[in-house]
């Protein structure tokens, strides 16, 4: 009960707000006779997110397909190559600048190319946002790796562990905190890449919803799509907070 | 009585950003198998960086160090080593801290948790073993430290301040239980060998059959005294007149001073 109470007053300013900008932006639209096409009210979005004329659920799969699957290749892949990093300092060396490299590509210009290599579909965007999403994971990795207490590496030494056995036993779970953090970096950065590989080129999902809507100038369309992808980033964002807790308990407060 | 750890002319020079700084010079020092010795000295005159070296964590980077027969150039075997630091995995319960030297070392952890539990219980810790280092306090958690050095039995013990941060109770109480664990009642047959670094003179004198008192920065040894206190010691060790001269004399050492009447000889260093 009293926890139920806690929550409710710590959740209340965040509602309190959301309720009065919704409310403000009713009143701007209705009182300023805004067009719908160039801003529609809360009330027609509402009405666009459950009108039949189109198939939401279709594009929410979609969508999210690419989105986790961006997610999933950007977390694995992130992970190995900031492993592979910290492993051996050759590897170090010789990934790192590249890396950097790719990272500083401007990526939503890869995407046409992308498209053109793998042709259209749900693969081709995964990758996109893969891309935008891993590099914060590598480095993250590497650093939870390597900044450990000398301390603990020496009881490692003490006794003769091999080093697979200190990075499973030691290292690793040292850098959980870390690379958890990244991951919701990455969450956010898997939508975006999703959706850009959508604009740029695709047949179905929540980006392609958006691109058409603009055609026909059916802007609570665009607003409704827009919705969904915030629900489908705010999950994917959820379910790496909830994550983090079972796995590392013990990092709660001490990352950001 | 064999030898078990030799260290011969042994200098340790940190290579540190502001230039090298000489933790250890000339270091000299036999310690017999089944011998308690405690290390004293100045903060900062090299006591971890000497058990570290013995461990063979660190290079020392003159002399040599020989454990066991064999000279020492990478971490030594069956060793059991309490860090000044508890230097718990704060990822694992109290239980699993303590069985951790059982999965390093490839051994199944499950054939040690019986022991792991008795350990907990003798220093008084049965009731936390589910929980986490960070609900433990600083004490506390030295004690976990001092139960996964003890996990695998190891004849050798490199203690550096292990009761530095429990309250004088608790702590002599721990100073029995650990002349327990060394085998103080069965004989110097069996016994285990055990280098204690402390910055209490009073238990430095108590547990030791040789103090060893180093010098300010860099470390040397200034003096070994023997301690021919009986065994096993209890608490009556510590009302002798004997106990109040060892420790005197240890305190005139560290201090430069020379031997006198003052009674506040007994304080700790701190
Ligand atoms: N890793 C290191 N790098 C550089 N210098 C070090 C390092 N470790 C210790 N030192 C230096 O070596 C000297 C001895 O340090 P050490 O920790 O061995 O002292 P100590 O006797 O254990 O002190 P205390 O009683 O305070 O624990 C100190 O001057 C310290 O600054
Ligand atoms: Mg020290």
């Amino acid at each position: 009960m009293n926890m139920i109470k806690r929550k409710f007053f710590e959740w209340l300013p965040a509602s309190l707000m959301f309720l009065g900008l919704l409310v403000l932006w009713q009143l701007a639209v209705s009182g300023l006779g805004l067009r719908e096409y160039i801003l529609p009210s809360p009330a027609a979005v509402a009405h666009a997110l459950f009108s039949s004329e189109i198939n939401w659920t279709g594009h929410i799969i979609v969508t999210g397909t690419a989105i986790l699957g961006a997610f999933l290749i950007a977390a694995i892949g992130g992970i190995a190559l900031g492993t592979l990093t910290a492993w051996s300092t050759v590897m170090g060396r010789a990934l790192m600048p590249f890396l950097v490299f790719v990272n500083t590509l401007p990526k939503v210009a890869v995407a046409p190319l992308f498209l053109l290599w793998f042709g259209y579909g749900i693969f081709p965007n995964m990758l996109i946002g893969a891309l935008i999403g891993f590099f914060p994971v590598v480095i993250n990795t590497a650093v939870g790796l390597t900044q450990i207490d000398e301390d603990m590496l020496d009881l490692g030494r003490v006794f003769n562990a091999p080093k697979w056995k200190v990075f499973a036993k030691i290292r690793i779970p040292n850098a959980y905190p870390y690379i958890l953090s990244a991951l919701k970096v990455t969450a956010t950065a898997a939508v975006v890449g999703a959706i850009v590989g959508e604009f740029v080129a695709s047949q179905s999902g929540l980006g392609y919803v958006i691109i058409t809507s603009q055609s026909s100038l059916n802007t609570p369309l665009a607003f409704g799509a827009l919705v969904w992808i915030s629900i489908l980033g705010l999950a994917l964002y959820g379910a790496v907070a909830v994550l983090s807790r079972v796995l590392a308990p013990w990092a709660e407060g001490q990352e950001n | 009585m064999k030898n078990i750890i030799e260290l011969d002319q042994v200098g340790m020079v940190y290579e540190t950003g502001s230039g090298p700084v000489e933790a250890l010079r000339d270091i000299n020092l036999a310690v017999g198998e089944g011998e308690f010795i405690s290390l004293v000295g100045p903060s900062g005159c090299g006591k971890s960086t000497l058990l570290r070296v013995v461990a063979g964590l660190r290079p020392m980077t003159s002399g040599t160090v020989v454990v066991g027969g064999v000279p020492v150039t990478k971490p030594i075997p069956k060793v059991g080593m309490v860090f000044q630091a508890a230097v718990l995995l704060k990822w694992r319960s109290i239980l699993d801290n303590v069985l951790l030297p059982a999965e390093l070392a490839g051994l199944n952890p499950r054939d040690y948790r019986t022991r792991a539990h008795e350990l907990l219980e003798l220093v008084g810790l049965s009731d936390f073993s589910g929980k986490r280092p960070n609900e433990l306090s600083g004490g506390m958690q030295q004690r976990v430290a001092l139960c996964r050095a003890l996990l695998l039995d190891p004849p050798l013990l490199l203690m550096d301040e292990p009761f530095g941060a429990l309250d004088a109770m608790t702590r002599d109480d721990m100073n029995l239980e650990l002349l327990r664990v060394w085998g103080e009642t069965g004989g110097s047959e069996g016994r285990k060998t055990i280098l204690f670094v402390t910055h209490s003179i009073p238990e430095a004198v108590f547990l030791s059959d040789r103090v060893v008192v180093m010098s300010p920065r860099p470390g040397r040894v200034a003096e070994v005294l023997d301690i021919n206190l009986p065994r096993p010691r209890s608490v009556e060790t510590r009302a002798s007149a004997e106990f109040g001269k060892y420790s005197l004399d240890i305190y005139d050492l560290l201090t430069g001073r020379q031997s006198g009447e003052s009674g506040s000889a007994l304080q700790g260093l701190g």
